[in-house]
């Protein structure tokens, strides 16, 4: 089955067409890589055939998954991301599911599970010229989602889908640096991988294996200019003395709620950057973006946007249609991925206020006090809006008399844990904030106050799921 | 601080945050007498559980829940045992 290849090219299309790529490379960890370097080269082992087969990218490196996305678009039937973190059982299922017929590898050794799959090394050091290619395939590209338990789901997307919301090279005022706290594996990161490479630039990875603190000093010594992350990855960067050694231009959030405190912190933090937050998902890809310096975004948004973005509303979650959706989910017996008029439903809470529509929380992330619902996220945003509150995590204790209560968990800006009088005050005035700006119900039965708060591997804070 | 005290100082934090009025508390007086609603009993339980260390609802499920305040206390302190 030959499909034929998207609008704008291939990814190798887009960076062959580039004539001004001399300083843009991808920076890794460990090396990096001039992009005019993979126009006429190629990073994988020399005679291997890609045409028409179906591939796991299944790298230690996220620079050598990148190189990998470049070597496969166009040429592969289908490609699938692994991300780090997904636990080797389910490698097994997931290449089963996607029919891959090989593994992309940069370790010497076979993956465990996948000892029936042919190894494929890709190698950022390698330089081979590369043969004549002739990207005419639109390629599948597979991504994961982040589940917290359970086989991940397997999104279908393409490059048009995914490059929806990226304007095609040439026109950029100044040189761009991207860089991102997201691995360039999942849905976020991603993103800004084919920013750079299809809309220009250079891009600074981040890399499971370094600090956060040497993840931004290497992006302060490699100039970076706009730089993404959830608001998780935000709260912990600015912990760091590091964050100021960074001067972005540009600072946006995406994948969590952006309260008004991260807005409000980052924009104090970084005065002479735009910050954004974004709305998009590995399905519902990238609705919109506002930078208005406050939450939520402006119910102008609802119905068909000039980008070719359709949103409503609809018991009370945000839908999504537009041509940057994912396609379908891969695999026998899964949900459908988007309804029967093309919507996607993103499962977000929201409410309207004011003029403007504000994230509450997850439809599963109820939750239920006595009959009566509350939004785990709602109370985490009064809580942050306390100038001595890092971040925090609202949660469900069940509880004999209502069958659950709020409890909450609290990170200080300072650190202080455990009894004493400071650990005292902040509660108390905790207490007193959530009793002015929320209803009984919601108050934090007990609110906790600890050093640290778990953020998963996708870059969100660890939730039970519910 | 003993159990009875822990409880009955609960009592009265949670009736103030809630601003209610918590009736003179004897022993014979009924839970729901109290002056305070179920949600407030269910903080004041949250709230013993972090002070205390347990829950004796969540290992008693074949006890009769406490009705009185007394029963509340005592079940607190078998609890404990």
């Amino acid at each position: 089955m030959k499909t034929p290849p998207a609008e704008g090219g291939s990814l190798w299309d887009s960076l062959s067409g580039t004539s001004e790529q001399q300083d843009r490379a991808l920076h890794g960890a460990r090396c990096e890589v001039a992009l005019h370097d993979l126009v006429t080269h190629s990073t994988l082992e020399s005679g291997v055939e890609l045409g028409g087969g179906s591939f796991l990218i299944h790298t230690t490196d996220p620079l050598c998954a990148a190189l990998a996305l470049v070597e496969l678009d166009g040429v592969s039937q289908r490609m699938v991301l692994c991300p780090p973190g997904v636990a080797d059982e389910h490698l097994a299922a997931i290449a089963a599911t996607s029919e891959v017929g090989a593994v992309i590898s940069d370790g010497g050794e076979v993956t465990p599970g996948l000892e029936h799959l042919e190894h494929i090394r890709i190698d950022a050091q390698r330089r081979t010229p590369r043969r004549a290619r002739s990207d005419a395939r639109r390629t599948e590209w597979i991504l994961l989602t982040s589940g917290t338990s359970g086989v991940p789901k397997l999104v279908v997307h393409t490059l048009e889908s995914l490059s929806g919301a990226i304007a095609r090279g040439g026109s950029l005022a100044g040189p761009r640096v991207w860089s991102t706290y997201y691995d360039i594996r999942r849905y976020g990161g991603l993103q800004i991988l084919l920013r750079a490479l299809i809309g220009g630039g250079a891009l600074v990875m981040a890399d499971a294996r370094e600090s956060i603190e040497e993840f931004l000093v290497r992006a302060a010594r490699l100039g970076v200019t706009h730089v993404t992350g959830t608001p998780s990855h935000w709260r912990r960067a600015l912990m760091f003395p590091a964050a100021r050694a960074i001067d972005p231009q540009y600072a946006r959030m995406s994948g969590e709620i952006a309260d008004q405190a991260i807005i409000d912190r980052l924009r104090a933090f970084y005065p002479d950057a735009t910050v954004a937050h974004a709305f998009a998902s590995t399905e519902a890809g990238v609705a919109f973006e506002v930078d208005d310096g406050h939450a939520g975004f402006p119910d102008s948004l609802i119905g068909r946007n000039p980008s070719g973005v359709e949103l409503k509303v609809e018991d009370d979650t945000l839908r999504v249609r537009s041509s940057r959706t994912a396609l379908r989910y891969l695999g026998a017996g899964v949900a459908e991925l988007r309804d029967a008029e093309g919507f996607v439903d993103t499962g977000d809470v929201l409410e309207a206020r004011d003029g403007r529509y504000f994230f509450v929380g997850r439809r599963g992330g109820i939750i239920n006090v006595g009959g009566l619902k509350v939004h785990p996220e709602e109370v985490e945003a009064v809580i942050n809006r306390h100038p001595a509150v890092r971040m925090s995590l609202v949660k469900s204790r069940r509880n004999p008399i209502t069958g659950a209560v709020v409890v909450a968990e609290v990170v200080p800006l300072v650190p202080h844990e455990g009894p004493g009088p400071e650990t005292e005050r902040l509660k108390a005035e905790l207490l007193e904030a959530c009793r002015t700006h929320l209803a009984p119900y919601k108050i934090p039965a007990s609110i906790r106050v600890v050093a640290a708060l778990d953020v998963l591997a996708s870059g969100k804070l660890a939730r039970a799921e519910s | 601080m003993s159990i009875r005290s822990t409880i009955l100082a609960q009592l009265e934090q949670v009736a103030k945050e809630q601003s209610r009025t918590l009736s003179a508390p004897n022993d014979s007086v009924a839970l729901t007498e109290t002056g305070l609603d179920s949600l407030c009993f269910a903080i004041v339980v949250a709230r013993l559980e972090d002070e205390l260390g347990f829950d004796p609802f969540a290992s008693a499920e074949d006890t009769q829940y406490p009705v009185t305040l007394g029963d509340f206390i005592k079940f607190y302190e078998n609890a404990a045992r």
